[in-house]
């Protein structure tokens, strides 16, 4: 909302001595943020003048039209400028920057050679002015409007300051220069004048019979004010001052009548709509579109109704979106005399739907879904009558009115209810004393409030709360520190993440965080499948291309792996810790309890298990080498043992113990990948990724990768540590043949169970591969240790025969002897 | 054999010891001074064939002079074996500023390490760290909060929709049903922020991200005012900016805060927004079953990548969202 301050001080008493900085401190202090404070005519300097234009010659040997002027500027002698712009006669008055004027950007305006003459000045656009942007070509008055020789910076009211104020939503009054000026008035402690008094005792003669108006339906709109005028005279022109304050604002003039609802609803805050009265078939009634399928809105574009649309319509056909947008069909023309002005106080949320059903968001019904005080249907439409038949020839006929406005209720408050929230004593006149300069009547005895009309959002003692401390001023709320409770933690939960994410950053992988959303392509370009392909779709999704969540971190990993390849990286390793939304739950239609009271547990159960269970992982892709090749040497490449190694150091650092299994998951080799279990759940997988993903994503072959669902980790128990024994260890060495489809973890397994409880460690040392008939061997270190004695020798040969046999009878194992 | 020539032999090998360069060369002085055919051992090896008392006198002569040779013996070895031991060491100096460490620099992403240091410090405060799901309920993300059917955040432009959009499922819009969740499972008082990523349909550019994160405190308990809000923010900026930075409220409009600020920091020599914030609307805790006339409260809410971007510098969105390596690696793990 812009508000220049010209016409702020129409009705606050600002006095000299107030700057431009202090006005918007003194906004920003009660809530206003200001966006900017437009300094118009501050980089403008004259002579600027009115001129006629008396003679054009067109000049055409250039590539472009150029025209060298003759003009009247009240100086006795035809003064010659050259000209680009070609949207002007001879007869007409436009503005003439003369030679010592600069305009904005430091543009020196001085006699100059150009196109073979002389230019002695320039004939100037709003643009160049700096006060509008409008692209149109230079500015044109008739004769009248302004006076030739006339200094046209003072004429068109250049030197203002314009202040850019973001209006937060509560506040819709404040979407008007009244409402804008009786804040600065509150916060710099001024007079304030308030428009509206001197138009409530304004009454208009009744001439004939007017446009009938009714609501159809009363919870769509309060109170319909429709005034009809006659003997308007469409030649009529809109003053310099108010088209310049429609400028000021960010909009553009039109015509006089359109030009005055504008001027209304931006003094105001009340949009107003002027139909062509010959164009209205019998009365206007507020209703609901219905069975009407199209209208045709003046900005030419046809529309198709909601039957729950809220129209104005006339005896046939729907004449306007209401508070919208007027309809082609009525609108004001260059021949319409007679004219239907309607003001009327809409239901915010009609409004709003409208808005939204049709992506139309405009100057009225921005502020009618942010509600308008409902007093003003019946002022801002006498205002309008006052103005229009000031500046034109119109007449008042008759003023029709249905419904009546409805006003905020009184509200009982303990104003001690104020000090208790904001912290600091603020004594109950002070708060009646502030109340009442934003508008309230206020009983300090029993402490009842009569909200303003224009204010509707102050239902609560934490509105008038607000309200209060606002106006006093937030700075005055001192800093204290709440009571603590003494002691928090982070959840186990917490800690096991952040440990994790610590251990692989400090392990040399990178953590990258990504976009959640994927998309079908993707997905089954991972070969994913059943449940860990189905997922959630975004219903307005930022990309067409991404409208699912993702099922798993690794394409994400992909995709930064990718990006970072492309911007020259080769080795790395990096990892994401994030949700995941697989579909593991059909989306039931929502429950929606009542407000302001806590609902029912089992409607808040209900809630709480309408949401999805997302899973949390943790997955890491490792591409290219282990290390940074340097002077030392060449490194290996990243394989698939990496991969699992990272998933069970994962697994080791939450003190869990876990199993591998051989498994043929998605995204990886189906040979190449491990599955970790833990309590018989599969919780990670890691190895080597699929080849045809590495080959169709561009990763280096052979990239490996690892997921661990941490959501899925059971929590760590109780350390029950066993005694640490000091007696002697015996170690025994054992190499088995086995068929080399014999996992090394089963055969490991076996030989556990075999050798029984004084087995301390066993450890894997070599595995031969190279002995033929699909056969290889593994030999094991095998560390036995009692904790009361010394091991014999027989006893140690016993355990490890004990230990192969065992894994002879599992899996055929023979022992290696040579 | 005499005195005085056991007295010559002791002084030669002194002089033969101490001439020895290497020691190689003092192993041959050792041969001749001190070895088996050396004048005082033959003449050792020669005392059993001297009568009992020569044998007594001269034994005693010999015996300290051989002790004298083992001594200069000795003393020159150390010396000799010290320079050797100086030599090789010297031969084996290396570069020790080549580069050694092969290893990929990791570290955590900064958004991780400023939720991270956001956490601890509460946490130091005695509250309480909540998460909760991304995907949520409209209810819990709106309607709980104040926020009626027809507001505009609520409007395809802003929030994420999921299908079926008749289950009212949306991507969170800000981590306050968090808040929500806690009011209606935890009975104050309740000290909790919460940390977490938020979504909203805008696009990426150098200032915003459709995927961002944002923090959020809630307390509820007896007697807790506006000025509470202002001490908690207060010590958050100076732990988040340094302890020269000035806080700011300005009113402000949210549904779910009654009365409601903006709060700027002073940073930089200029002010900057950096959250919401205010008291809780009664609404809201009548809707979670708190009773209003015990309890109130205060939330704030801050934007992390906002915080990150303000504290740090860092000009373009672009560079927290990519996943570049040479951004993230700047980061360590944040200590």
């Amino acid at each position: 909302m812009r508000a220049p301050l010209s016409w702020i001080k129409e009705f606050v008493d600002i006095p000299a001595s107030v700057t431009a900085e202090q006005i918007s401190d003194g906004l920003i202090r009660v809530g206003f943020e200001v966006e900017e404070i437009i300094k118009q005519g501050a980089d403008l300097t004259g002579p600027l003048k009115f001129a006629k234009v008396l003679s054009i010659e067109e000049i055409t040997e250039f590539k472009k039209p150029i025209r060298y002027v003759g003009l009247d500027c009240g100086e006795g002698e035809t003064r010659y400028v050259i000209c680009g712009a070609t949207n002007f006669a001879v007869g007409d008055l436009v503005v003439a920057a003369l030679p010592g004027a600069v305009l904005p950007g430091d543009f020196k305006i001085g006699a100059r050679e150009t196109y073979g003459k002389t230019s002695n000045g320039m004939i100037c656009s709003a643009r160049e002015l700096g006060i509008s942007d409008d692209h149109a070509g230079i500015m044109v008055f008739a004769e009248g409007e302004v006076t030739i020789g006339a200094d046209a910076i003072e004429a068109l009211q250049i030197n203002d300051v314009i202040f850019d104020v973001a209006v937060n939503p509560d506040r819709g009054y404040a979407l008007s220069i009244r409402g804008i000026a009786r804040e600065v008035a509150g916060s710099l402690d001024l007079k304030f004048t308030d428009p509206v008094d001197a138009l409530r005792t304004l009454k208009f003669e009744e001439t004939g019979k007017g446009v009938p108006a009714k609501i159809a339906d009363k919870s769509t709109a309060s109170v319909f004010y429709l005034r009809t005028l006659s003997n308007f005279d469409p030649k009529a022109t809109t003053p310099i001052w108010m088209r310049r304050r429609i400028e000021k604002m960010g909009m553009r003039s039109i015509s006089l009548v359109v030009d005055v609802t504008n001027y209304v609803m931006l003094e105001l805050g009340q949009p107003l709509h002027a139909f062509d009265k010959s164009k209205i078939k019998g009365g206007l009634t507020i209703k609901r579109a219905g069975s009407v399928q199209k209208f045709k809105t003046l900005d030419g574009v046809e529309r198709t109704l909601d039957p729950d649309d809220l129209m104005v319509c006339d005896d046939e056909q729907p004449l306007a979106l209401a508070g919208t947008m007027g309809g082609l069909s009525s609108e004001i023309t260059e021949t319409t005399t007679d004219i239907a002005l309607e003001a009327v106080r809409f239901d915010p949320t009609c409004v709003a739907k409208n808005s939204r059903r049709h992506k139309l968001s405009s100057e009225a019904s921005r502020r009618l879904e942010r509600s308008v005080d409902p007093s003003l249907a019946e002022f801002a439409s006498a205002r309008f009558v006052q103005l229009l038949t000031a500046h034109s020839s119109a007449q008042h006929v008759a003023t029709v009115v249905d419904g009546a406005p409805i006003f905020a209720p009184t509200v009982t408050i303990d104003p001690a209810y104020i000090s208790k929230i904001l912290g600091f004593e603020v004594p109950a006149a002070k708060v009646a004393e502030v109340l009442r300069v934003i508008g309230c009547d206020v009983d300090e005895k029993s402490f009842t409030i009569d909200p303003p009309s224009w204010r509707s959002d102050l239902l609560t003692p934490a509105d008038f709360t607000e309200e209060v401390a606002r106006m006093i001023g937030y700075d005055k709320i001192p800093s204290v520190l709440p009571p603590r409770p003494l002691h928090a933690t982070l959840t186990p939960t917490q800690k096991r993440r952040r440990a994790v994410a610590t251990m692989l950053a400090s392990r040399g992988l990178a953590e990258v965080q990504t976009f959640p959303f994927t998309n079908q392509a993707t997905i089954d370009s991972m070969g994913f499948v059943g449940e860990r392909a189905s997922t959630y779709k975004v219903a307005n999704p930022m990309s067409e291309e991404f409208p699912l969540m993702r099922v798993h971190l690794v394409p994400g990993l992909i995709e930064v792996a990718q990006r970072n390849i492309s911007r020259g990286a080769k080795d790395f390793a990096i990892f994401e810790m994030g949700s995941i939304f697989r579909s593991s739950q059909k989306l039931v239609p929502a429950v929606s309890p009542d407000l302001s009271k806590r609902p029912d547990q089992k409607i808040i159960d209900e809630i709480f298990a309408s949401v999805p269970t997302q899973g949390y992982h943790v997955a890491g892709l490792l591409v290219g080498k282990t290390e940074n090749e340097n002077w030392q040497g060449k490194a290996r490449a990243y394989n698939w043992q990496d991969a699992i190694a990272f998933a069970q150091d994962i697994l080791q650092l939450c003190n869990l113990e876990w199993s591998v299994a051989r498994s043929d998951l998605a995204p990886w080799h189906p040979g190449r990948c491990a599955e970790l279990i833990v309590n018989g759940k599969a919780v990670a997988h890691a190895g080597e990724l699929h080849p045809r993903i590495v080959a169709a994503y561009g990763l280096p072959e052979r990239s490996v990768a690892f997921a661990v669902a941490l959501n899925a980790l059971p929590e760590s128990s109780l350390v029950r540590p066993t005694t640490v024994g000091t007696m002697p260890a015996a170690v025994q060495d054992v190499a088995l043949i086995v068929d080399s489809t014999v996992s090394a973890a089963d055969l490991q397994a076996a030989l556990r169970e075999g050798a029984g409880e004084l087995l301390e460690s066993i450890t894997l040392f070599d595995r031969y591969d190279k002995i033929g008939d699909g056969k290889i061997s593994l030999a094991f270190t095998l560390v036995f240790r009692a904790s009361d004695r010394t091991l014999t020798g027989e006893e140690v040969s016993a355990m490890r025969e004990a230990a192969t046999a065992q894994a002879a009878a599992k899996f055929g194992a023979v022992v290696r002897t040579a | 054999m005499r005195v005085e020539e056991i007295s010559t032999w002791v002084e030669d090998a002194r002089k033969a010891f101490a001439s020895a360069t290497d020691l190689d060369s003092l192993k041959a002085a050792r041969l001749a001074h001190a070895g088996d055919k050396s004048p005082i051992a033959l003449a050792s090896r020669a005392l059993g064939s001297l009568s009992p008392e020569d044998k007594a006198s001269f034994g005693k002569v010999i015996g300290e002079a051989k002790a004298a040779i083992a001594q200069s013996l000795a003393d020159a070895t150390a010396v000799l074996e010290a320079e050797r031991d100086r030599k090789v060491l010297l031969e084996e100096v290396v570069d020790i500023t080549l580069p050694v460490n092969r290893s990929h620099r990791g570290g955590l992403h900064p958004i991780s390490i400023i939720k991270n240091e956001v956490s601890d410090f509460f946490i130091e405060q005695g509250f309480a760290v909540e998460e909760g799901p991304e995907l949520e309920s409209g209810w819990l993300n709106f309607d709980a909060l104040n926020i009626p059917a027809d507001h505009p955040a609520r409007t395809m432009q802003d929030t994420f929709f999921i299908e079926p959009v008749e289950s009212g499922m949306v991507l969170r819009t800000h981590t306050s049903p968090v808040q929500i969740r806690t009011m209606l499972t935890q009975q104050p008082p309740i000290y909790v922020v919460c940390p977490g990523r938020t979504f909203r349909a805008d696009e990426l550019d150098a200032t915003h991200s459709p995927v961002f994160h944002q923090v959020e405190g809630l307390v509820i308990d007896k007697g807790i005012t506006m000025a509470h809000l202002k001490g908690t923010l207060d010590n958050f900026a100076r732990h988040m900016f340094g302890p020269d930075v000035t806080t700011r409220l300005r009113p402000s409009f949210f549904p779910f805060t009654e009365p409601s600020a903006e709060v700027d920091i002073f940073f930089n020599n200029r002010w900057i927004e950096w959250g919401g914030c205010g008291m809780v609307n009664p609404k809201v805790l009548a809707t979670c079953g708190i009773d209003t006339d015990v309890y109130s409260g205060f939330a704030f809410g801050m934007g992390l990548e906002r915080t990150l971007m303000v504290r740090h510098g860092i000009t373009d969105m672009h560079d927290i969202v990519e996943g570049d390596l040479r951004f993230t690696r700047q980061f360590g793990v944040g200590l």
